[in-house]
């Protein structure tokens, strides 16, 4: 990410760049919560997926329908 | 201006016994259906008004794949309180929807049937040798060549032409895979650079048109059993789309060809363009992650599927404009028009609104986490899994728990639908008579029911209007009526 360039860009009043730290901080930590929130997921699907899928998934045979 | 377009959805669930004992899918959908009955009901399906070898192109054609009905082979089958049949086809459950007047309705109604399904399941597991387990999941294909339906049904009039129905929905159901799709790990043609598809169902389509739907399954179904007054209707029976679990998706595959139909009917819908190769195109479509792939047109150019989507949506908001629109078709208006701009800016945007890319995401994550190939076992299970309707263990209803998923309705209204039927179309009839005069009904079709009053004669009520039967209509009566008798005396009186 260019935030060190984004915040010294165009001279900006040391409020502004402030803000704008705080906005680039709030972003990482959103796509943190993000990526959190994608492997607690995974973990929940590690856990219900029927534990041997390779015979599961060689056994589901239907008959054809219409 | 077009008439009530009423709507039922069918699904055929894919089964499985897991356990100590082999069963056999006829004998295990037979269970679920038979455990989700009570032990006195022996209401049976009336056959008189079905011919499903009538073809709407005017004649008949035998077909040695029908099997025989499954009344005459005793399997299971029961009329529901919600208006919806429930019974076994093909070697599956099947659920029958009652008739809905809107979109939103069939959405209720067809989720309604996913958490009978649930319930069906683990009540038959019961009566199975310990260990056994029944799972039941809303797909359309086992991933190794059997393929098994989902049908939209449409009340129609019959003064539209069938070849104008041919030629303004083909390119339509061609290119609504962009959200009709449920998304499927491989494919029916050993396509190694197709290790996922938008549809589960595509592959497996083999016609532009025709009357089967068991082998060389067309795009346009052309069976004709209207389950109405066969001089003013036909019911258009779409068996090309995929099972959603999605509601969103459920929602649109319904809508949106609800208002093509009315546009179709209206004369308001601008030629669509003319695929020069439609059932390929059906699979190019499918294989097509970008929704963007070239489909060559009979005038000698190429369109792209969310081009085709784009003409259909805009001769609807120009159809709509100055209407007095329901809220449930500007919801699909809007909901439509929301897809196909994240469809253009990147497909795969449309996880959590669709089931093809919210399955994609899933896949992605957990092959990335796992460092998998596509041809990997766990994906294939992890595709199956998504589409088991148990919500603890249902990997679409894990996401639906986490938040991940949009949902379209409220699961009150969903559970409330499980036993009540829709109040705005004969299912109201339907299903109230079966609440209240159960013992007394011998058997139940779409358009009759047929009373045992007592008297010497068995008394049928034919309801050959889809509109009529409604809460409206015989709500009073209905609440008034203490026996089957009152009812009929006040109905021929």
């Amino acid at each position: 990410m260019s935030d060190g360039g984004q915040v010294k860009k165009g001279g900006a009043s040391r409020e502004e760049a402030e803000e704008q730290v705080e906005a680039t901080t709030k972003t990482t930590e959103d796509s943190k919560e993000l990526l959190d929130d994608v492997d607690e997921l995974l973990d929940e699907i590690d856990d219900v997926l029927e534990e041997n899928a390779e015979e599961f998934v060689k056994n589901y045979v239907q008959k054809g329908g219409q | 201006m077009a008439i009530p377009k009423y709507v039922g959805t069918e699904t055929e669930f894919g089964i499985q016994v897991v356990g100590p004992t082999d069963v056999n899918p006829v004998l295990a959908s037979s269970l679920v259906v038979g455990a989700y009955r009570s032990a006195t009901d022996d209401v049976r399906w009336d056959h008189t008004d079905e011919h499903p070898l009538r073809d709407a192109r005017g004649y008949a054609e035998p077909d040695a794949h029908e099997p025989p009905s499954d009344d005459e082979l005793g399997l299971a089958n029961t009329v529901l309180t919600n208006g919806a049949r429930f019974y076994v086809d093909h070697a599956h459950p099947e659920y029958s929807s009652p008739e809905c007047s809107n979109a939103r309705d069939a959405v209720i109604w067809d989720k309604a049937g996913e958490r009978i399904l649930e319930d069906a399941a683990a009540r038959a597991a019961v009566t199975l040798p310990a260990g056994s387990r029944v799972l039941i999941h809303k797909n359309n294909t086992d991933g190794k060549g059997a393929a098994y339906g989902y049908h939209e049904n449409y009340l129609v009039p019959r003064g539209i032409p069938f070849p104008r129905l041919v030629r303004e929905l083909t390119p339509f159901f061609v290119t609504r895979l962009l959200y009709v799709g449920a998304g499927r790990v491989g494919n029916e043609f050993a396509l190694d650079d197709v290790p996922f598809q938008l549809s589960q169902r595509a592959d497996f389509f083999e016609v532009e048109v025709g009357l089967e739907t068991t082998l060389k399954r067309p795009i346009i179904n052309t069976r004709d059993e209207p389950h109405a007054d066969p001089e003013r209707y036909r019911r258009l029976h779409v068996i090309n789309g995929d099972a959603n679990l999605c509601e969103v998706a459920t929602f649109l595959k319904v809508g949106t060809t609800m208002l093509v139909l009315d546009m179709i009917e209206d004369d308001a819908l601008p030629p669509p363009p003319v695929l020069r190769e439609p059932v390929a195109d059906f699979h190019r479509v499918s294989h097509d992650l970008t929704c963007r792939v070239a489909l060559r047109t009979d005038d000698g150019d190429t369109v792209t599927p969310l081009a085709v989507q784009w003409h259909y949506l805009e001769a609807a908001k120009r159809y709509c404009k100055d209407r007095d629109l329901d809220p449930v078709t500007a919801d699909v208006l809007s909901r439509w028009e929301a897809v196909l701009t994240t469809a253009e800016e990147d497909p795969r945007r449309l996880a959590g609104t669709v089931d093809w890319a919210t399955k994609l995401e899933l896949l992605e994550g957990y092959r990335d986490r796992h460092g998998l190939a596509w041809g990997d076992a766990k994906l294939a299970m992890v595709d199956l899994q998504y589409h088991d309707v148990r919500r603890d263990k249902g990997l679409y209803n894990r996401l639906v728990a986490r938040g991940k998923v949009d949902r379209l309705v409220a699961e009150s209204e969903v559970q409330a639908a499980i036993t009540s039927p829709p109040e705005d179309t004969r299912a109201y009839f339907r299903g109230t008579c079966l609440a209240k005069f159960r013992s007394h009904i011998v058997a139940a079709g779409w358009d009759s029911l047929i009373f045992d009053t007592g008297r010497d004669a068995l008394q049928r009520v034919p309801m050959m209007d889809p509109g009529r039967g409604t809460k409206a209509h015989v709500g009073d009566l209905l609440d008034r009526v203490t026996t089957p008798a009152e009812l009929l005396d006040a109905l021929t009186g």
